[in-house]
């Protein structure tokens, strides 16, 4: 065993490109004939996992909360707790006692999902294949998009949910027709009436897909980029250690090696605030979206 | 990156976390929150109430503490001017006393002087007498002439 193996990836093929594509193939499970009845078992596992140790955590102190003097972990879990009641109560005028659990659960959530990101990326895939024998396993589920377009696809029906009550089942259908332009012509309505629907479907589409592709696309842009600093390393090393290496192909392996470091840890710093900032970017959406669900246009 | 059932997926579980969160995980640490916040403010305002006794505490010592040296100055007043009246009524006394002490020793002065002139006057007269009786030898009998010499007596 050389020197220069050390470098090559613990999983996924020898060039880059092969690499690249390996990291980013899921461990599919096919229900039946397969095509859509296919399951991201990686992703849907890792994110029920993630799901229930950080929810049971919440749930867990809360069952030995006491109003006394808390414990470390306690206050922890409080501040946390009002810090997102407050952004609640300052987004959302009324009654907070489902909005505020939601947005817990969506916080926490997808904060986690993302901060696994800081995990190396060899790690969730070497891992399953050294241990399980999968082939694919992509560690990280907010990088696919059937997780968060199935998060935001729950906001929407949520907001579905939020305006009905607000306004009735009618109130909600009539609103649907009748806003964002108004009239009070008979004739008028009628013509708006298409428009109106138009705009309304489209501004309750692209409410979803936008916190979908938000969350998804930052995500997955970021894992590109650690699996091309991860390149980085290799290439590095194996410049370094490679069959034929020169003083100068040696020097040039070194300087992409600590490239590789540098932008390794700039990138993980800078990720501590992507995971935290897309977490609270779609908590706080999906507040300000039933806020605006119930109020009447 | 396709669509497929892993949206169905995390659709039920995205519901069931959204769910349990609701029903069993926000609850209890809200309660435990806003218990705690009142007992903060029940506390702070026990001490408010706390330090608002006490003032009101110190002013009343404040003024307990005045009364009593007001109280004090005038029965030191009051002392003073009796253990004046005592010592002047001492004094009037003593006066009145030595006054009636030397009265008494005068009256019993003159008493025993008037006594001694008396005792001497006696003597005198007996010795009178007696050398009238030796002068007079038995010219005079004493017996007869008594009422004459006690006379006589009396005149020294």
């Amino acid at each position: 065993m050389s020197a220069a193996s050390l470098f090559l990836p613990l999983v996924g093929g020898d060039s880059p490109s092969e690499y690249v594509s390996h990291h980013l193939k899921h461990f599919a499970q096919p229900i039946g004939q397969g095509g859509f009845w296919t399951v991201h078992v990686d992703s849907l596992l890792v994110s029920v996992v993630i799901g229930i140790l950080g929810i049971g955590l919440f749930w867990w102190m809360g069952r030995k909360a006491t109003a006394g003097v808390p414990g470390k972990f306690q206050a922890f879990i409080e501040l946390a707790v009002e810090f997102i009641d407050g952004q609640v109560r300052d987004v959302f005028h009324g009654d907070r006692r489902f909005v505020a659990p939601l947005a817990l659960t969506i916080f926490v959530w997808i904060f986690l999902m993302n901060a696994l990101k800081l995990l190396p990326v060899d790690l969730g895939p070497g891992v399953a294949k050294g241990a399980f024998g999968l082939e694919y396993f992509r560690l990280v589920p907010t990088t696919d998009l059937n997780i968060t377009l199935a998060m935001s696809t729950t906001v929407l029906l949520l907001m579905f949910a939020f305006a009905i009550k607000a306004k009735g089942g009618f109130g909600f259908v009539a609103e649907l027709f009748t806003a964002p332009f108004h009239a009070h012509n008979p004739l008028v309505k009628v013509v708006l009436a298409p428009a109106n629907f138009g705009l309304n479907v489209i501004e309750y589409l692209s409410k979803p897909v936008s916190l979908a592709m938000r969350l998804f696309g930052n995500m997955y842009a970021g894992e590109l980029v650690f699996l091309l600093i991860a390149l980085l390393y290799m290439a590095g090393g194996q410049f370094l250690f490679g069959d034929g290496a020169t003083l100068g192909s040696q020097a040039g392996g070194l300087l992409a090696f600590l490239g590789g470091v540098l932008a390794g840890a700039g990138w993980s710093i800078f990720h501590i605030l992507v995971i935290s900032l897309q977490a609270f970017i779609f908590m706080i959406l999906t507040v300000v979206y039933l806020s605006m669900a119930t109020e009447a246009h | 990156m396709t669509l497929n059932a892993t949206f169905i997926g995390q659709f039920i579980a995205f519901a069931i976390l959204i769910w349990f969160s609701y029903r069993f995980v926000w609850p209890p640490l809200v309660l435990a929150i806003e218990e705690r916040q009142k007992k903060i403010a029940d506390g702070l305002a026990a001490a408010d109430r706390a330090r608002k006794e006490l003032a009101d505490a110190d002013a009343r010592v404040a003024d307990e503490i005045r009364k009593a040296r007001v109280e004090a100055s005038a029965i030191a007043d009051r002392a003073q001017k009796q253990a004046v009246e005592i010592i002047e009524k001492a004094k009037q006394d003593a006066i009145a006393e030595a006054a009636r002490q030397r009265a008494a020793a005068e009256a019993e002065i003159e008493n025993l002087s008037f006594k001694a002139r008396e005792i001497l006057r006696q003597q005198v007269a007996e010795l009178a007498v007696k050398g009238a009786e030796k002068i007079l030898a038995r010219e005079i009998d004493a017996a007869r002439h008594r009422d004459l010499l006690d006379a006589l007596a009396k005149e020294i």
